[in-house]
């Protein structure tokens, strides 16, 4: 018997297109946008974010049936606010340049509505080791999309991949002119503008009501 | 003095705008900037729970958790660094202050409170009330200036999420591509409205 029966390859693999948590449920936003302009960081977040969110749903469905309704959401912060502790304390210890960089980023996957989300709407109804895979799924979905943001920003907007010049630069001797844009705000609102808009054209069934 | 706090909350309003800028509290401000009025709601209580919380936080941080900050308890306990608690502690005096902030209103100004409505409740897990207290930290602030801080850094969100329901308002006549209805051409306005709010970020001060 396979380890991951179809139950389980579902869960684990639908929120990475078909029901992706920033393309469609607009859960997660915010850290998406601000860790993007460099995809090292971006990797780091995407690591941080799947874990605490894997283990918040292991953690929370191993006890939802002991979990007064009235108190839940309380006990499901307290949970995942010391899943984020230990994950920031192991990335001072670790890379604790990456970590300056992402500055209160780390701190506010407390809040990420992706981890609350899937605590709430998930972990709560359905055993641990389901919620666990649901929980990477979902880190997965968020990944991809963090990802993709960050190599189109850091490609265009310095010539660099995971630091490395990939585009010389003109000031350098080069041929590419950085687009100084792509490292700034606006470009991340538009980039995932257009990505939403490509995710959409590529699964029409996605297309959100006219408002 | 005056001139300094006035500085920081035109910078906080506007040059540093937290949706705009910062991407923060970006969910409330996707979905909930349909209509208008659902923006002034939320971004009125978004203001108020700022300026609530963040001093609140500051006094927790400052004098139960920063390395020290027990000594007025007991000069043995002046090695003591919780610093590392932060997280919880805030996000349970957010919770807790949100809670009271509710009951107060619907005891002492029930008319505010049904206007507000849901929304308080939902503010406890907007980032940028999180946010601020850890900006807080980050660029030690003192009391006075946290009080400035939370009120501008609400004060800018609310502003963003108005113009952004108002713009979502007006677009609803126009005519968008199918796969960028919605979200998409929601996102590509933030864009535009934060190249926009970029021209302050020339102002000295």
């Amino acid at each position: 018997m396979p380890v991951l029966g179809k139950k389980e390859k579902e869960v684990l693999f639908h929120p990475v297109f078909d029901n992706n948590p920033i393309g469609l449920q607009v859960l997660g936003v915010c850290s998406s946008l601000a860790v993007t302009t460099k995809l090292e960081t971006a990797i780091t977040m995407s690591i941080a974010l799947t874990t605490v969110t894997a283990l918040s749903s292991f953690f929370i469905s191993f006890i939802r049936e002991r979990i007064p309704p009235t108190i839940r959401i309380i006990a499901q912060m307290t949970i995942i606010a010391s899943l984020v502790i230990i994950t920031d304390q192991v990335l001072k210890a670790f890379v604790y340049d990456i970590s300056k960089q992402l500055s209160v980023f780390v701190g506010l996957i407390i809040t990420n509505c992706i981890v609350m989300g899937r605590a709430e709407g998930f972990a709560m109804q359905n055993p641990p080791k389901l919620s666990f895979l649901d929980g990477i799924g979902n880190g997965l979905g968020y990944s991809t999309v963090l990802l993709t943001l960050a190599t189109v920003r850091e490609l265009l907007g310095s010539g660099k991949l995971l630091g490395h010049q990939v585009l010389p630069l003109v000031t350098e001797g080069g041929w590419y002119v950085p687009n100084g844009l792509m490292l700034l705000s606006p470009a991340a609102f538009f980039i995932i503008g257009m990505l939403i808009w490509a995710l959409r054209t590529w699964k029409p069934e996605q297309v959100g009501s006219e408002d | 003095m005056l001139e300094h706090y006035l500085s920081l909350g035109v910078k906080s309003i506007f040059i540093e705008n937290m949706a705009l800028a910062f991407f923060l509290g970006m969910c409330p401000f996707l979905s909930c900037s349909k209509k208008v009025d659902t923006a002034i709601g939320l971004g009125v209580a978004v203001i108020f729970v700022q300026t609530m919380t963040l001093p609140l936080n500051t006094l927790v941080y400052n004098y139960l958790l920063r390395e020290g900050a027990l000594a007025w308890l007991h000069p043995s306990l002046a090695t003591v660094d919780l610093s590392f608690l932060n997280f919880l502690s805030f996000i349970g005096s957010i919770a807790a202050s949100v809670q009271l902030v509710e009951m107060f209103l619907d005891r002492y100004v029930p008319k505010l409170y049904s206007a507000l409505g849901i929304f308080l409740p939902l503010i406890t897990v907007n980032c940028i009330v999180l946010a601020g207290s850890l900006f807080m930290v980050e660029r030690d602030l003192t009391f006075g200036e946290s009080v400035v801080f939370g009120f501008g850094s609400g004060a800018g969100w609310a502003l963003a999420v108005l113009a952004l329901a108002a713009i979502r308002e007006k677009m609803r006549y126009s005519n968008v591509p199918a796969g960028l209805r919605g979200l998409g051409i929601t996102f590509i306005t933030a864009g535009l409205m934060a190249i926009g709010f970029m021209a302050f970020s020339g102002i000295q001060l």
